[in-house]
C-alpha cells in the first residue's frame, strides 16, 4: 500500500514540474485513481459493499468526470496549452521538496493515522495539501487554479481517509456531488472569462481594487 | 416530516422554474419563487408555534438558535423575492444584458442550502450545505454577465472553496479528536462525550475551521471576495447574501463552539474570536472612510459587523450576539434594497453623483435614513459593550469606541448627502 501513496505524492510532484496542461490534468486523473483504490487496497478485502460503492464513486468523479468537465473547457475555450507558473518549474520543485521535508518532519505534531493506514499516510496527506496551495498561489492561468484546487481537495480527502473511520456514505457523496458541481460552475466560468477577455489569465482580474477606485 | 417539506419544496419548485426557462415565462417563474418563499415562511412560522421533537441521532433536528437562524432567512428570503418582481421590471429598462431564466431556481436551490445549515446537527452534512450556498449563488452574483461581475463571481468561487475545504479538513480533525468515528459527527452526541474528546486535534480542527467558515462569513484577513461579490450582484442577491448567507457561515461557526465549550476549550477559543474580531473592525473601518461606491461601503459595513457577531461570542455575550444578528440582517438587507432603488433612479454607484434623494424617491429616502441608525449599530451591541464593560477588558472597550467613532461617519456623510437635506447645501463634498 506504501507503494501507492509513494505514487501519490510523485504525482503531486509532476504536476509541480510539467509545464503542458493536458498532461497536467491527466496526472490529477491518476492522481484521484490511486486516491480511490487505497482504501480498498488498505482493507484488503472487496467484502465491504459501502467501501466498494465508494472507491467508485470516488472514481467516477475524481478520475473520469472531473478531468472530462476540465479537458472540455480548454477545447471549448481554445486555450494555449503552457502552463504559464509566477514561479519557475525548477524552483517549483524545489519548493515541494521542501514542503515534503516540513510535512515529514512533524509527523509528531499530527494525529495518527487508524490502523489499516500506514502512519506514512498522514505527512502525505499534509503535502499534497500544502503542494496544491502552493500550485494555486503561483500559477496565473484560471484552470491551472483549479488544477491546484483539485490536489488540494485530494490532499483533505486523504486526511480524510485516514483520520475518519465511519463516515455516513451519504454525507460522503454529498461532499463528492458538491465537488463536482463545483468543478462545472468553474469550467463554465472559465469559458465565459475567456469569451470576455480572449485569454484565462487571473492577473488581469484586478478591476475591482480600492486603489482602482480612487482614479474613477 | 415538516423539515424534509421544508428542504423538498424549494427543491421541487426549482427544478420546476428551471424547466420552463422561456424569457415569456418570466412571470411565472417570479410567481413560483414568491410562492415558495411564502410556503417557506409559513413551515417555519409552525415551528415557533409547534415545535419538533428534538433528536439525539439522524441528520436533521431544529433547535433554538437553527430556528432563529431559520426564521431570519425566510423571512428576509420572502421581502427579497416580492423585492424582485418590480426590481428586475425597471432594472431590465436600464441594463440590457443578463441571464434571467437563471435566477429563480438558484435562488431557490440557495434557499435550501442554506435552510439545510439551519436544520441540521451532523457537522457533516453542514458542511455540504454550506458549499451547497456557494455553488448556488455563484451564478446569482453572475447575473449581469459583464467583467467586473466576472471578476467577482471568479474571485468569490475560488476563494470560499478553498476555505471551505479547509474547513472539511478542520472536520477531519475533529472526527479525530473523537477517536476517528464519523458516524456521530453529531454535535449533540460530541458534546455529550466532550470531555473524552482529545483536545490538541480539537484546537487545530477549530482553527482550521474558524479560518474556513471565516471565509465565507467574511472575517478579515479572509474577506476579499465579499465586497466585490456585494458590490457585483444584482440588489436582492447583494441583500440576501449580506443578510442571510453570512449568518449561515457563522452558524456553522457556532456549532463547532458548541462542541469546543463542552470540551472545556472555552478560553482559547474567545480568544481566537476576539482576535478576528478586532481585525475585522478595524480592517472594515481602514476601507469605509474613503470609500466611494456606496455598494462596497455597504459591504465593507458588513465585514465590521461580522467582526461585531466574533467579538460578541468572544466575550462571551451570547444574547448581545444573536439579537445583533438579526438586527444586521434585517437592516442590511433594508440598505442593500434600497441601495437597488438609487442604482436604477440614478445609474451610478458612486456616493457623490447621487444628489436630492427624498425629493427624487421620497420613500427610499425615508427606508434608508431608518436603516441608518442600524448601521451604526447604536440598538444592538448595548448588551454586548455592557458585558465587556463587566468584563473590565478596556482594550476592547477602547478600541471598540474607537472604531465606533471611525466608521458611521461615511455612513452618516453617505445618507445627509444623498438625502440633501434642506438645511444642509454642502452635499456636494463628502
Amino acid at each position: 500500500m506504501d507503494w501507492l501513496l509513494i505514487g501519490i505524492i510523485l504525482s503531486a510532484f509532476f504536476l509541480l514540474g510539467f509545464s503542458r496542461l493536458s498532461s497536467c490534468i491527466y496526472i490529477v486523473a491518476l492522481q484521484g485513481a490511486m486516491l480511490s483504490a487505497l482504501p480498498l487496497l488498505a482493507k484488503g478485502s472487496f467484502q465491504e459493499l459501502h467501501i466498494v460503492l465508494m472507491s467508485l464513486g470516488t472514481f467516477a468523479i475524481k478520475a473520469v468526470a472531473m478531468p472530462f468537465l476540465l479537458t472540455r473547457s480548454i477545447r471549448e475555450a481554445s486555450i494555449r496549452q503552457e502552463v504559464e507558473p509566477i514561479v519557475s518549474l525548477h524552483l517549483s520543485l524545489f519548493a515541494g521538496g521542501g514542503i515534503a521535508v516540513l510535512a515529514f518532519s512533524s509527523i509528531k505534531a499530527l494525529p495518527p493515522a487508524l490502523p489499516p493506514f500506514s502512519p506514512m499516510a498522514v505527512p502525505v496527506a499534509l503535502t499534497v495539501v500544502l503542494i496544491g496551495f502552493f500550485l494555486l498561489v503561483s500559477r496565473t492561468k484560471a484552470i491551472t487554479q483549479v488544477i491546484g484546487f483539485l490536489v488540494l481537495e485530494n490532499g483533505v480527502f486523504l486526511f480524510g481517509m485516514n483520520l475518519v473511520g465511519d463516515f455516513p456514505a451519504i454525507v460522503e457523496m454529498g461532499v463528492l456531488l458538491d465537488l463536482l458541481v463545483g468543478i462545472f460552475v468553474m469550467g463554465i466560468m472559465i469559458y465565459h472569462i475567456n469569451r470576455t477577455f480572449d485569454h484565462i489569465d487571473t492577473r488581469v482580474l484586478t478591476a475591482l481594487q480600492e486603489s482602482e477606485e480612487e482614479t474613477e | 416530516m415538516r423539515i424534509l417539506a421544508l428542504l423538498i419544496i424549494p427543491v421541487l419548485l426549482g427544478i420546476l422554474s428551471l424547466l420552463s426557462r422561456a424569457e415569456t415565462r418570466r412571470k411565472f417563474r417570479r410567481f413560483v419563487l414568491s410562492i415558495t418563499a411564502f410556503l417557506h415562511l409559513m413551515l417555519t412560522a409552525s415551528f415557533h408555534f409547534f415545535p419538533v421533537a428534538q433528536e439525539k441521532q439522524g441528520f436533521f433536528s431544529l433547535d433554538p438558535l437553527g430556528l432563529l437562524f431559520l426564521s431570519v432567512t425566510s423571512l428576509l428570503f420572502l421581502l427579497v423575492s416580492l423585492y424582485a418582481w418590480g426590481y428586475f421590471h425597471h432594472e431590465r429598462k436600464v441594463v440590457k444584458e443578463g441571464v434571467s431564466h437563471l435566477f429563480t431556481p438558484c435562488m431557490l436551490f440557495f434557499l435550501t442550502a442554506m435552510t439545510l445549515t439551519s436544520v441540521t446537527h451532523h457537522l457533516g452534512v453542514l458542511w455540504v450545505a454550506i458549499e451547497g450556498t456557494t455553488l448556488a449563488s455563484a451564478p446569482l452574483i453572475y447575473y449581469h454577465h459583464h467583467e467586473k461581475a466576472l471578476e467577482a463571481t471568479w474571485k468569490y468561487l475560488l476563494i470560499c472553496s478553498v476555505g471551505i475545504a479547509l474547513a472539511l479538513l478542520g472536520l477531519f480533525f475533529v472526527a479525530a479528536a473523537s477517536g476517528g468515528h464519523g458516524s456521530d459527527l453529531n454535535v449533540t452526541s460530541l458534546m455529550s462525550h466532550g470531555k473524552i474528546l482529545e483536545p490538541r486535534w480539537l484546537r487545530v480542527g477549530f482553527i482550521l475551521v474558524l479560518v474556513g467558515f471565516g471565509t465565507k462569513m467574511g472575517l478579515a484577513p479572509m474577506h476579499a471576495w465579499l465586497p466585490d461579490a456585494h458590490s457585483e450582484a444584482p440588489s436582492p442577491v447583494s441583500a440576501l447574501l449580506s443578510g442571510a448567507l453570512l449568518n449561515c457561515a457563522f452558524l456553522g461557526i457556532l456549532r463547532f463552539y458548541q462542541v469546543c465549550l463542552a470540551a472545556n476549550l472555552g478560553h482559547f477559543m474567545s480568544r481566537l474570536f476576539i482576535l478576528f474580531g478586532l481585525l475585522s473592525l478595524f480592517i472594515a473601518a481602514a476601507f469605509i472612510i474613503k470609500q466611494r461606491d456606496y455598494k462596497r461601503m455597504l459591504a465593507y459595513s458588513s465585514v465590521e459587523h461580522m467582526g461585531i457577531l466574533a467579538l460578541g461570542i468572544g466575550v462571551g455575550s451570547g444574547f448581545g450576539g444573536l439579537l445583533h444578528v438579526v438586527n444586521h440582517s434585517l437592516a442590511k438587507a433594508l440598505l442593500f434594497l434600497t441601495a437597488g432603488q438609487i442604482l436604477i433612479a440614478y445609474r451610478t454607484k458612486m456616493t457623490s453623483e447621487v444628489h436630492g434623494l427624498l425629493r427624487k424617491l421620497p420613500l427610499t429616502g425615508v427606508l434608508l435614513g431608518l436603516g441608518i441608525p442600524c448601521y451604526f449599530g447604536i440598538a444592538s451591541p448595548g448588551p454586548l459593550y455592557q458585558r465587556i464593560f463587566n468584563l473590565q477588558r478596556w482594550v476592547i472597550l477602547g478600541s471598540c469606541h474607537l472604531h465606533g467613532s471611525l466608521s458611521p461617519g461615511p455612513g452618516g456623510c453617505f445618507c445627509r448627502h444623498v438625502t440633501h437635506c434642506p438645511w444642509d447645501d454642502s452635499g456636494g463634498r463628502s
